[in-house]
């Protein structure tokens, strides 16, 4: 029996230590929205965050989280900044990675100071998105950072 | 404006709670009513939408969403004809079902570039034919003239007395009138929606994280399939532990299938493990010596032997053969594979009487097909639900995964998931055909352009999907770019440049790769070799690659334009940054004119290339949704960068050797470059779009290299390997 903290809300799991936190909130959570990608954390569709830090679910155990805070996509509140620049900037094409992506730009927003719009782009090489919607992850992150720019002021 | 995905709810009460959909036949195909709904008061003159009394317009779209947008597409059209609010606008994944065949290819798929240029016509008229229906109900209902009435915005209003009804309080009326056969279009200075960027209905599901894909899909005592799958092409299990795989927990059943041993089970993690006790021993396969120089060989070997003739007008090897001047070069393109990020993988539930699938798949003609032979149901009986797709590129037009999840159901008599990991999504896949060509050609004194001769081998793409298109050694899939099929108007995939001795042959290699579509077909490849080729004889000749070309373009005044324009928007003949260097190319299919120019710089010590800037400008007449069309435009560029610059499908021991995104690179953010999509305003015949970025662009970039470095490479990838193997053999 594992506990583990999900969106603030903690599970009592009956799985092995060693599985795939990817696995355990995909089947076990029933939270789909964190994909399946690689499996060898090469390509970011399964981005978390485990106390605020991106990290890749499907070579992260469940063992290794324990006691700490996990975030998934379903998390991430509908009014983020991230949410809300990729609504207005539509960067989604197919849509599968772009969890991953959220995630990523998410927890890159969060640390203090806030990067600038270059600093996290340039730290986005190890998220894969198949069909090409990069230009508009660039757009979507610097509108993201707009966004949060303007509700810090009001 | 909604997007009804599919929750679990509506999958439980679509497959399991004996709710069904019943097709009729109607006036233009079959429409489609909910059967368990007794009293059926929605008006749905056709298939493609219904008004109900709640005032909702539900448009049901039959092509699949991989990302380009043709959920919203479709819908914007239907809305704009129908005069329909966006804001009671609800779309929908439609079945599997003859109305949503493709005008342009013959069966429900979503492919060739064709699903908005496909439908523009028949969405239009659909929607026309609902807005003159709700025009007469309301002219009835007011005893009024139809000519004094006027729909617009989801309401039908009589001009003269100011009375108004909703399409909700008409569409019963509607309902119960002739669907008729003539109806007028609006002038396009009427659309409200068409031509005018509308944001994506899928969007806001895929920011969420609550979009449902194949991977995705929940049903009630849903059980997991794994396959244990050969390492060689062909290779035979010679043992296998069915025990030992039959006692890990969970695992239900271990039962041979064509494609290799699947193991069913409770649980995704019981399958895996299951397979991995499985333990199988496989014998060599049918090619144990075929590694990667064993295909590239093969391929370039058989450039010698006699072929099939594709094309032949004048005499080219005549004119070579006495020609003032002449060229020949030797080019090879590996195979690259799909990759995209949702690994394969279907869901089917069959029973006894009624065979359902759910699959993240480009053709709802093949479940429907596949499902009646291998369950003995009739079609009548096959149900297909298009999830999501996580990434298409032609790999889902091609249904293994759907045959697999239909057996394994069938034989564990449960719905079952059938999962492919990220090294089977490699290994198993259909790969984009690896082809080599022998080019020719001869240019008379003023360096013009007067015979091409063109050898090419490749793996059959039509054997597996239309084996009846073959016609005397020929597969047209493998010619796209430089030969079209007889009669095929609406794809222009062919050599464009006005060459009077042309000679195309043509010979299928007998490599046991499987091979499928790959966005753009073999027009990235054949467009590739055909423009690189164009750049050495403009080089040849002592001319301007954009002058060489025009001149050989005389009489295609698309053509012309989009080099022109993309020629003035990149500044070609222009000064570049110190160390730059900038490539042209042109290339037409799918029904669109395409050009691209590429800045480049070379690292000559370590060989790698950066990609500066693309420009690229597009003629496909008219547009429905301009944002999105960019987007694809865009996509398409970095997907063919990244298969420009990195991506080869390694083989060793008779198989593949690539597995996963380590060993088999894929383009990232920091390498993809400035983009520019300039659209040319057209009035043509609207053409493709989803496939028009890749063309171009492996050309671009390689005739840019030969600008900075003198060195023509004649092979994909510009991998770093690559580069510095031809920048050393000068």
């Amino acid at each position: 029996m594992i506990s583990l903290s999900v969106n603030g809300k903690v599970h009592k799991l009956e799985v092995p230590g060693n599985t795939p936190l990817l696995w355990a909130l995909r089947e076990t959570l029933d939270l789909k929205g964190t994909k399946y990608g690689c499996g060898i954390g090469e390509c970011g569709s399964c981005t978390v965050h485990v106390n605020g830090v991106a990290v890749r679910s499907c070579t992260t155990t469940v063992e290794e989280v324990k006691g700490k805070k996990i975030t998934t996509i379903e998390g991430i509140p509908e009014n983020h900044p991230v949410k809300k620049a990729w609504i207005k900037e539509q960067v989604p094409q197919c849509g599968y990675c772009q969890p991953g992506v959220i995630m990523q730009v998410a927890a890159h927003l969060s640390r203090k100071p806030t990067p600038s719009a270059d600093e996290v782009i340039g730290a986005m090489d190890d998220v894969i998105c198949r069909c090409g919607s990069y230009p508009d992850i660039k757009k979507g992150i610097k509108t993201a950072i707009q966004i949060m720019k303007k509700e810090a002021r009001t | 404006m909604t997007y009804n995905y599919i929750s679990r709810r509506n999958f439980l009460k679509g497959s399991l709670a004996g709710m069904t959909l019943v097709l009729s036949a109607g006036p233009l195909g079959f429409r489609i009513v909910n059967a368990s709904d007794k009293d059926v008061t929605a008006f749905s003159p056709t298939s493609w939408f219904t008004v109900t009394p709640d005032n909702k317009v539900t448009i049901f779209v039959g092509n699949s969403e991989m990302g380009q947008g043709v959920l919203t597409a479709h819908a914007m059209i239907v809305a704009d004809e129908l005069e329909a609010d966006w804001k009671q606008v609800e779309v929908r994944q439609g079945p599997a079902g003859d109305a949503f065949k493709s005008p342009l290819l013959g069966v429900q798929l979503t492919a060739g570039s064709a699903s908005v240029r496909g439908f523009y016509e028949p969405l239009r008229k659909t929607g026309a034919t609902g807005r003159a229906m709700l025009v007469k109900a309301a002219a009835q209902t007011w005893k009024v003239p139809e000519t004094e009435c006027q729909a617009s915005m989801g309401t039908v209003k009589h001009i003269k007395s100011g009375r108004a009804l909703t399409y909700g309080k008409l569409c019963q009326e509607a309902a119960k009138l002739q669907v008729p056969q003539e109806v007028t279009l609006k002038k396009e200075s009427e659309f409200r929606y068409i031509g005018k960027t509308m944001p994506r209905v899928d969007v806001p599901l895929k920011v969420s994280g609550k979009a449902v894909y194949g991977v995705d899909v929940k049903l009630k005592d849903l059980h997991y399939a794994v396959i244990a799958r050969p390492p060689a092409y062909g290779a035979k299990p010679l043992s296998f532990d069915e025990k030992a795989a039959g006692e890990v927990k969970g695992v239900k059943k271990v039962f041979q299938v064509p494609m290799g041993i699947a193991v069913c089970a409770e649980t995704l993690d019981s399958a895996l493990k299951g397979r991995d006790a499985l333990a199988v021993k496989w014998d060599k396969g049918v090619l144990p010596e075929m590694d990667d120089a064993y295909v590239e060989k093969s391929l370039v070997d058989d450039l010698g032997k006699p072929m099939a003739s594709a094309v032949k007008t004048g005499d080219a090897k005549k004119e070579i053969g006495e020609a003032a001047m002449k060229h020949e070069a030797t080019y090879y393109v590996p195979c690259v594979a799909h990759a995209t990020m949702e690994p394969m993988n279907c869901t089917a539930s069959v029973t006894a009487d009624r065979c359902e699938v759910w699959a993240p798949t480009q053709i709802q003609s093949a479940p429907v097909a596949i499902g009646a032979k291998l369950t003995g149901l009739p079609k009548e009986k096959i149900f297909v639900n298009t999830t999501f797709l996580g990434g298409g590129f032609g790999r889902r037009s091609k249904p293994d995964f759907v045959v697999e999840a239909i057996l394994c159901s069938k034989a564990l008599g449960k719905p079952v998931k059938v999962m492919w990991t990220r090294e089977e999504d490699i290994k198993y896949d259909a790969f984009r055909p690896p082809t080599s060509h022998r080019v020719a050609a001869a240019l008379d004194a003023q360096g013009r352009l007067i015979a091409w001769s063109h050898k090419l081998v490749c793996p059959s793409i039509l054997k597996d999907i239309r084996p009846e298109a073959i016609k005397d050694g020929v597969d047209f899939y493998c010619l796209w770019g430089l030969a079209d099929a007889p009669q095929s108007p609406h794809w222009i995939n062919r050599i464009q440049y006005e060459i009077p001795n042309l000679d195309i042959e043509f010979l299928i290699s007998q490599l046991p790769m499987p091979v499928a579509v790959w966005r753009s077909v073999q027009n990235g490849p054949n467009a590739f070799v055909i423009e690189s080729f164009m750049d050495e004889l403009a080089h040849a000749a002592g001319k301007d690659p954009l002058e060489f070309r025009l001149q050989a373009l005389k009489n295609n005044m698309r053509a012309h334009r989009v080099l022109e324009t993309v020629a003035e928007k990149a500044g070609w003949g222009k000064s570049i940054p110190q160390g730059q260097a900038r490539g042209i190319a042109q290339h037409a299919c799918f029904g669109t004119y395409t050009a691209q120019v590429a800045d480049i710089s070379v690292d000559k010590k370590n060989g790698k290339i950066k990609v500066h800037r693309n420009v690229i400008a597009v003629d496909c007449g008219p547009r429905v949704n301009p944002g999105p069309l960019v987007q694809q435009i865009q996509g398409g560029i970095i997907l063919a960068l990244s298969t420009t610059l990195k991506e080869q499908v390694h083989f060793a021991n008779g198989g593949v050797k690539s597995a996963n995104f380590d060993d088999y690179g894929v383009i990232r953010m920091s390498e993809v470059p400035d983009i520019e999509v300039h659209i040319v305003n057209s009035t043509e015949k609207m053409g493709g779009i989803g496939e028009l970025g890749v063309p171009t662009t492996a050309p671009a970039v390689a005739n840019a290299f030969f600008n900075a470095t003198g060195v023509r490479i004649r092979r994909l990838p510009l991998s770093p390997g690559n580069v510095l193997a031809a920048l050393t053999k000068v």
